[in-house]
């Protein structure tokens, strides 16, 4: 078997393309979503999509229409209520409990649909049609037209928002149009990896590329590279053992964020090293002539410098 | 020249007068220190210098002409809560934000705009700085880049809306003699409140006291005295000065330090 019999499959193909597009959109999104810690208040956003596509199925409509009127407009809501609202974890995760809930609910009256419940759980990637690709693909395009239009003044008001509202820049507005994007977003992620893992190609990647790089264009670029190995890599990981897509995202978009951390991690200790080694300089010389005193020293500095830097990467994994 | 001037002015906040018929004026190349109690409307007065507050009688004069017009000209520094405190993007790129950041488009800054961001990372002398994630920086340290985005664009005039919060004391001093640098260096007209009268004294020109919707103006020796006090608060204030330091007191309490801690 080789990558070519791979893309011999019509199915892979439309798959792949999708993957791509999605993975493109998304990881961008998830940039902005990090720096501006609102995760949670995302990954809540997909759950109620869930309600929204369940109810369309119910009502006789496209899944990806409910989906998308019920993000958007949930997206929309969350921006309207305010920052506060949005770090209120307690509050979003009682919406998005309701919001399975209701989508259970949903699909108790309309049993005869347990697979397409699972795809929306869990997305269903392989079996995205050549019409759906081209869906995502205006999609996609929206997406990231509508986020370049809004990037500038989404940066100021989410790096300095007392000094961008100032300058006009209305926080309220730009939150909204934000959430809608993200909501966007969740719904062409969702034919992908499903509505429980969208988490996994918009904000490990993201996450991942902010531990990395400390500069806003090279971070936005790691995002989408990152995004793209783990869309590519899970699928055709998938190809080969037959296990589920979603599987291998997810895992190797956790794998992706732990080896970010460790790097981090690996990068600050070594910053710290040669600043302190640049500071006290006499004092790591003056014991090395005195013989056996310098490995000690330096050991103990070693130590010294880990438990350092630790707390503060671990701090931030919360945001 | 003015940098400006308020003359008759009422700022009045969700119906309540912050500040009534209030007249001063503040000279070009003057550093002045703004003064009073919390809820004495020195955000207030800030802001309507920037055309956010209207004034309901009289009018705002800055470089001339209404608040707002001259925005290009004029460099703030609002008070910030911590919300981007958590971020692990650099210092440049925290600064560069404010640079034109209320355009809508891409965050990308033409050759100007760079060279600009620069140059005020280096008035501040935060070159070291801006290549470290702002997690990792200190208060203020933080401090010296929202003031870094205060000089971007040339301004004449900076308002400085509290810079020495939460700082300890070597932090203090090393913004205030910064800021009087650039008042120096640049003759930038500078108001710079704060709670505490101390940590100004020596550098500023003059202060401006709010306190009870009214504002006194003049040296600090002039202005932080018994009887001016007295009606800017409202009670009976003891001014007590001991080696160059002052402490101002109403009965028992010392009023500047108490207001400091309410915030911290």
């Amino acid at each position: 078997m080789s990558i070519v019999t791979m893309f011999e499959y019509d199915f892979m193909v439309n798959a792949f393309e999708a993957a791509t597009i999605v993975a493109v959109a998304a990881s961008l999104v998830g940039y902005f979503l990090v720096l501006r810690g609102q995760t949670f208040a995302g990954h809540a956003l997909s759950h109620v999509g869930f309600a929204g596509a369940t109810g369309a199925v119910l009502a006789g409509v496209s899944p990806l229409l409910g989906l998308l009127v019920a993000t958007v407009l949930a997206g929309a809501g969350m921006g309207f209520l305010g920052e506060r609202f949005q770090h209120r974890d307690v509050a979003i995760g009682i919406v998005l409990a309701m919001s399975l809930g209701c989508g259970l609910l949903f699909l108790h009256f309309f049993t005869a649909y347990a697979t397409q419940a699972t795809a929306l759980l869990f997305g269903n990637v392989l079996g995205v049609d050549a019409p759906t690709v081209l869906a995502l693909l205006a999609l996609g395009i929206l997406i990231i037209a509508a986020l370049a239009f809004i990037s500038r003044p989404l940066l100021f008001a989410t790096l300095q928002p007392e000094l961008a509202e100032a300058k006009g820049v209305s926080l309220r507005r730009l939150s909204m149009l934000f959430l809608v994007i993200v909501a966007l977003a969740t719904a062409a992620s969702v034919q992908i990896v499903g509505i429980l893992l969208v988490f996994t190609l918009m904000v490990a990647p993201a996450a991942a590329a902010q531990r990395v790089t400390i500069k806003l264009w090279p971070g936005l670029l790691l995002s989408v590279g990152l995004a793209l190995v783990e869309a590519w890599l899970g699928l055709t990981l998938a190809y080969y053992t037959d296990w589920p897509t979603s599987f291998w995202i997810t895992a190797i978009g956790a794998a992706i964020y732990m080896l970010a951390l460790s790097i981090s991690r690996q990068k600050h200790v070594s910053e710290y090293r040669h600043e302190h080694h640049h500071h006290d300089e006499d004092q790591v010389w003056r014991p090395a002539m005195t013989g056996s005193r310098k490995p000690k020293r330096l050991s103990a500095r070693g130590e010294e410098i880990t438990a350092r830097a630790r707390p503060i990467s671990s701090s931030s994994h919360e945001h | 020249m003015e940098a400006l001037a308020f003359s008759d002015v009422t700022l009045e906040l969700g119906g309540r007068a912050i500040l009534s018929r209030v007249s001063f004026a503040i000279e070009e190349g003057e550093f002045v220190g703004l003064l009073g109690p919390n809820g004495a409307g020195k955000t207030t007065l800030l802001r309507a210098l920037l055309g956010l507050v209207p004034a309901t009688t009289g009018n705002i004069r800055v470089f001339a002409g209404p608040p707002g017009a001259a925005d290009a000209s004029l460099g703030y520094m609002p008070q910030t809560r911590s919300s981007s405190v958590g971020s692990r993007l650099s210092g440049w790129d925290f600064v560069a934000c404010a640079a034109n950041g209320q355009r809508f488009g891409l965050p990308i800054l033409d050759k100007a705009l760079r060279f600009d961001v620069d140059r005020a990372i280096a008035l501040v002398d935060a070159a070291d700085l801006s290549r470290r994630p702002l997690i990792e920086l200190s208060g203020g340290e933080r401090q010296r880049l929202l003031l870094a985005q205060a000089l971007l664009g040339k301004p004449r005039l900076l308002l400085l809306d509290e810079p020495l919060i939460s700082l300890d004391l070597h932090h203090q001093k090393s913004i205030v003699s910064l800021v009087s640098e650039l008042n120096r260096e640049l003759k930038l007209t500078v108001l710079f409140s704060a709670h505490e009268i101390n940590p100004l004294i020596g550098v500023i020109d003059r202060v401006l006291y709010l306190g009870n919707r009214q504002a006194a103006i003049g040296t600090a020796d002039e202005v932080i005295t018994s009887p001016v006090l007295s009606r800017l608060y409202g009670t009976e204030i003891d001014v007590v000065r001991v080696q160059g330091r002052v402490f101002v007191m109403a009965g028992a309490y010392e009023i500047e330090r108490d207001e400091h801690r309410h915030d911290v």
